[in-house]
């Protein structure tokens, strides 16, 4: 029996009740959570990420597919764990100091999220120090930094100039967006990436995890 | 009609906003820096060359009525005396324009609304409002004339209810918490306007509900029919600010304006196609159809091929609103106002609320029931009449994804309890950790 169509259509479908029910029912029926996970959660996700792409879907879609999942994966969690499964990897974000606005870092967050990735979100006015003490606690693999004033861009550069300072840069990436933010800008404080959009968010942390794993 | 309310205010140095003329409000913002001790005499002087371009281009064209708008940032906020420094740097501006050149004008300060910090935020006490309650007072002191704000009471619960889609959840927060908020806070502000004597209580905006909103859909994250239904629904949490005591002009950002010039007679601030420099928006030239004053919204000062940002956004604010008042004077303002209005009315769901017909509609909705709740619904379910009015006529065209998302609404605005109680009792059971009930006096 095909275990992963129910999961993977419910997860589709944005309906975190039959997305549970799906889990459930190919749990008892001895599938391996893994297996769940790359062959329905995963393959959702990234359906739901093109058909957002291709203005199919508008954001409420992709987070209500985003919930299915989660509610999904809070049945797989433990199993995973027990047999030492990790997630693709681990994500600190924030709104940087002095920057109250919060939606576009929550979109980013909720796209991390059903991209498989474990995400902490300190919300908005985030000092540096708090990004810092967040990696160490966390053992971030990314610090993703929000910013919607091209007054508080600066901040930016702050965080990223602290993390340099306490010698966490080589082993975290850094990823900023935001309305003013720009690729020169991103490239000027030396982050790592510069998302314009949403959607290219999940692609761009694989990749860095990638290029971790790689070397 | 533009330039004409039924409430015209005379404030500042003896400017008449509503009385026939639409003057140009220039609102502008610093370029990309750090607000803070060790460039503070940056930022003045950044404010002190703003302040003279602008006035300077101003005289130059002849315009016959300014109003400036300082919105401070979060950091001119929560030091209150950096706020109240530049509002009294701006008004001795203003006030020299005025006696030199005879230039009618007034100064809008509107401090940030800081109350969001915490989760859930803490809207009526704690250290945010007590520093946002010293900011408000010491920019009055300073000369401050018009009084607004952005606020933000009950966004925490909206914004994740736009995410989602959660119909029921947008309604509650428009509709019950919003308004709550925003009467409390506008019987705040009135005091200390009163208090003062110099400072007119303005007005509010929906700008963290119904501008997210129309940003999203705009970058097609969210439906346009949906944006527009928000509109529609946020014109009753920005009333309730008039309700308890302002007097107008509306805040600039406040598309939903219109509908509170049709219902209260006071005057309101538009922005529209020249306030491109600060985002997008579908309803440009509609947005000018009932305004008394006439924004760009914000704009960095940043050196341009004609000067500086906004002493260029001043000349076109000033010729828009030049050709407004040639149009009044000489009896023609009716055929213009419908020129502005239908040369966007149908291109977007968003324009097609705000039409004075639309306005009306959606303003006559509001009236006719009792309570923030039920006003909020009868605005949605007015909005959503005249985009099904649209689509029947063929005026409006929609892609089926929002055809869909129109029914989906409709639906679940028939589907909502009458009464408040019972739909307050379900949010709390499902949401009750993510606002503070106290907060919004539940």
């Amino acid at each position: 029996m095909d275990h992963s169509k129910p999961l993977y259509e419910a997860i589709l479908n944005g309906d975190d009740k039959a997305s549970v029910a799906a889990t459930r029912a190919a749990l008892a029926a001895n599938a391996h959570p893994m297996e769940l996970v790359t062959t329905a959660m995963i393959p959702a996700m990234d359906e739901v990420g093109k058909l957002f792409e291709a203005q199919e879907y508008f954001v409420p879609e992709l987070l209500l597919a985003g919930r299915a999942m989660r509610a999904a994966m809070d049945l797989l969690r433990p199993l995973l764990a027990a047999s030492g499964a990790q997630p693709i990897g681990r994500v600190v974000i924030g709104t940087v100091a002095g920057d109250l606005h919060d939606i576009g870092k929550n979109l980013v967050a909720s796209m991390l999220q059903g991209g498989g990735f474990e995400v902490t979100d300190l919300g908005t006015d985030v000092k540096p120090e708090r990004f810092i003490e967040a990696v160490e606690t966390f053992n971030a693999d990314i610090v993703a930094l929000s910013a919607l004033l091209t007054v508080t861009m600066p901040a930016m550069k702050l965080t990223v100039d602290a993390m340099r300072a306490a010698g966490m840069r080589d082993r975290v990436k850094v990823m900023i967006g935001g309305a003013p933010v720009t690729r020169q800008y991103s490239d000027a404080i030396g982050a790592d990436g510069y998302c314009e959009s949403a959607s290219g968010v999940v692609a761009m942390a694989r990749n860095f995890i990638e290029e971790r794993h790689s070397h | 009609m533009f330039g004409h309310s039924k409430k015209p205010l005379r404030c500042g140095f003896d400017l008449t906003i509503g009385a026939g003329h639409v003057f140009p409000e220039v609102n502008f913002t610093l370029p990309a820096i750090n607000v803070e001790k060790a460039t503070w005499s940056e930022v003045v002087a950044q404010y002190e060359e703003m302040a003279t371009k602008i006035l300077e281009r101003a005289i130059a064209l002849q315009v016959p009525g300014l109003v400036l708008e300082f919105e401070l940032l979060p950091a001119m906020t929560s030091t209150p005396e950096w706020g109240a420094e530049l509002t009294r740097l701006l008004e001795s501006h203003l006030r020299r324009a005025h006696e030199k050149h005879g230039l009618r004008c007034a100064l809008r300060v509107t401090p940030t609304d800081m109350r969001a910090q915490g989760m859930p935020p803490l809207l009526r006490s704690g250290a945010a409002w007590e520093t946002m309650t010293r900011s408000f007072e010491l920019c009055m002191e300073a000369g401050a004339h018009l009084i607004s704000i952005e606020s933000i009471g009950g966004k925490e619960l909206h914004d994740p209810g736009l995410m989602y889609g959660d119909i029921r959840a947008i309604v509650f927060a428009l509709g019950v918490l919003a308004p709550r908020d925003t009467a409390w806070l506008w019987d705040q502000i009135s005091a200390m306007c009163a208090q003062n004597g110099g400072s007119f209580p303005a007005g509010d905006s929906a700008c963290g509900f119904a501008n997210t909103a129309m940003q999203l859909a705009h970058q097609h994250m969210l439906p346009e029919v949906l944006a527009a239904v928000v509109r529609a629904m946020s014109a009753v949490r920005s009333l309730a600010a008039f309700e308890h005591g302002a007097v107008g002009p509306s805040k600039d950002c406040a598309y939903e304006g219109p509908i509170i010039k049709a219902i209260t007679g006071y005057p309101i601030c538009m922005e529209g196609k020249s306030a491109s420099c600060a985002h997008f928006s579908p309803l440009g030239n509609i947005a000018a159809a009932m305004c008394d004053l006439w924004s760009n919204e914000s704009v960095q000062n940043v050196r341009l091929l004609s000067g500086s940002a906004p002493e260029a956004f001043t000349e076109t604010l000033a010729y828009d609103c030049r050709l407004m008042n040639v149009a009044s004077d000489k009896g023609d303002a009716l055929r213009l106002r419908d020129w502005l209005t239908e040369s966007d009315e149908w291109l977007s769901p968003q324009a097609a609320v705000l039409s004075p017909e639309a306005t009306m509609s959606i303003a006559g909705a509001i009236v006719s029931e009792k309570g923030y709740y039920n006003r909020t619904i009868a605005a949605g379910l007015a909005a959503v009449a005249i985009l099904r009015a649209g689509i029947q006529r063929k005026q409006l065209t929609l892609r089926v994804k929002e055809v869909q998302w129109l029914d989906r609404i409709e639906k679940e605005l028939d589907s909502l309890a009458p009464a408040e109680t019972k739909v307050t009792e379900e949010m709390m059971s499902q949401h009750g950790t993510e606002f503070d009930a106290s907060s919004y006096g539940l």
